[in-house]
């Protein structure tokens, strides 16, 4: 796992999978909010009008559900949330201020990073299951009237929780210096795992 | 009626002030006396002639109702229902089903595309097929089950009370064919009217309970019905009683648009405000190797 230069965190295939993800999130994004805001409208353009966008977001979404399927079956188990990641939530401050001594010990991932996998979770799913009931002109007859409301309410309310869920993953990754390089080239140094992921680093190093 | 230069006051996922003089245009209304209709689905094929909409054949479900329901190409359709009266006996009520144009239509408030939906002065709801992107959302919005998006076309569809007929002074093709004066067209204070004198008559023919149908829960409509059983709109083949705009769509469309978009600038800028003011979280050195541990 481990050599001179630093240490993998992920393998080429999860990288290419989280940024075939996130083109995609920003895609079904730029889509979702023409079509949720009138003064977003304007964003059809990027897609061709009105209609191809209606044509495209869902198409775009069921695409990045799938990706993230296969993400989740591969990392679910990594972000099972214990007591420690609990503590860590509750000292949200202290990570805010950078106060890492007054912080539990963090595993591969630390309580935002699992809260916000659960989070991402829940909501695609709930983004494809309401996205069928209005789906036109595949899936939106196989559902009542009624139906389709509640879909059209509850796809708004997942998107939005998931966007802001994504804009703090964004700033996360901003803000920690050298967590780009994880996904980007795969590795990360032996010092960045020491002070952002003590747990993980004696896991992969033994220690040393 | 007069010709009238008809003028728009409301579009969809558009905010617009209504042209000052649009507040003295006459509101139109048409309305259904449901006691003088005879079933002979004239309207249905003048509709058709008209705005040359051609459904495709379909299948019986055994009753009157041809076709079954409400379609891309079908704007009007009669719908037979028979209920039992207080004399045991039964009463044949038919109601002719179509857009109601809705003071304040829920479709309009549920479209996302700028214009695709408009409100003329004179009450009339329309479609605008070239921005129309088919996305159903008004379908959502209708509180009475009325738009349907063309299976071709992929666009919305529904009643237009004939707007461009009525802006050249001419009644909807409907009102038009009808060989009863079951429909009739008209400034909208006349058409209420003339209703109270048709609900008077019926009054003095044992329907105790016949009223006007112009449902306030959606500011009222431009199609208005005489129901000789006013407290039972519902048997009138499922017209809603208090017609409203769904609560889940006044949230979807109303107070979420503004919080979602607020709170997603927000959380951006606080990002900024954070990384300005604590700077970004450095390893000390990024060199470190396992000699110091």
């Amino acid at each position: 796992m481990s050599n001179q230069e630093g240490l993998v965190r992920y393998k080429g295939s999860d990288r290419l999978n989280h940024w075939l993800i996130a083109v995609l999130f920003v895609l079904a994004t730029l889509g979702g909010l023409a079509m949720f805001h009138p003064s977003m409208f304007f964003l059809t353009g990027l897609f061709g009008d009105g209609s191809w966008t209606r044509i495209l977001h869902p198409f775009i979404g069921s695409a990045m559900f799938v990706l993230f399927v296969l993400i989740f079956f591969k990392f679910w188990h990594h972000n099972v949330l214990n007591a420690n990641d609990r503590k860590w939530l509750s000292q949200i401050g202290d990570v805010l201020n950078k106060n890492h001594d007054r912080l539990p010990e963090v595993g591969r991932y630390n309580g935002g990073q699992k809260a916000a996998f659960w989070v991402m979770v829940l909501t695609m799913i709930l983004l494809v299951v309401s996205g069928l009931a209005f789906w036109r002109p595949y899936f939106s007859h196989y559902f009542s009237v009624d139906v389709t409301r509640v879909a059209a309410l509850v796809h708004a309310v997942s998107a939005w929780v998931l966007i802001l869920t994504i804009i703090a993953h964004v700033y996360a990754a901003l803000w920690v210096k050298g967590t780009i390089g994880a996904m980007w080239t795969g590795v990360v140094s032996r010092a960045w795992a020491r002070k952002h992921h003590p747990g993980w680093f004696k896991e992969v190093t033994g220690g040393k | 009626m007069a010709i009238q230069a008809l003028q728009v006051v409301a579009q969809s996922a558009t905010t617009m002030t209504p042209p000052a003089s649009a507040a003295k245009t006459v509101h139109v209304a048409k309305l259904i006396d449901i006691s003088s209709c005879i079933g002979c689905k004239a309207c249905q094929v003048a509709c058709m002639e008209w705005n040359e909409t051609r459904p495709v054949i379909g299948d019986t479900d055994g009753t009157y109702d041809n076709p079954v329901e409400l379609g891309a190409n079908a704007w009007t359709v009669m719908k037979f229902n028979e209920i039992e009266n207080a004399q045991g006996g039964i009463d044949w009520l038919i109601r002719k089903d179509g857009c109601m144009h809705c003071e304040d239509p829920g479709c309009l408030k549920a479209c996302p595309s700028p214009g695709a939906i408009v409100k003329l002065d004179n009450g009339i709801v329309d479609f605008n097929s070239d921005k129309c992107i088919g996305c159903g959302y008004c379908v959502a919005g209708c509180p009475f089950d009325v738009p349907r998006i063309s299976q071709t076309t992929n666009k919305a569809t529904k009643c237009t009370l004939c707007s461009d007929r009525v802006s050249v002074g001419q009644e909807p093709a409907c009102v038009k064919a009808c060989p009863t004066q079951a429909l009739t067209f008209g400034p909208k204070d006349d058409r209420i009217k003339y209703a109270n004198e048709r609900i008077k008559d019926l009054n003095g023919r044992g329907y105790d309970k016949a009223s006007l149908y112009n449902p306030q829960g959606v500011g009222g409509t431009h199609v208005m019905y005489v129901l000789p059983h006013g407290d039972k709109p519902t048997a009138y083949n499922g017209l809603p009683a208090d017609p409203k705009i769904s609560s889940t769509v006044g949230l979807w469309k109303g107070i979420m648009k503004p919080i979602a978009l607020l709170t997603m600038a927000a959380t951006v800028f606080a990002g900024v405000i954070h990384y300005a003011i604590k700077g970004p979280d450095t390893v000390d050195d990024d060199h470190d190797d396992s000699k110091k541990s």
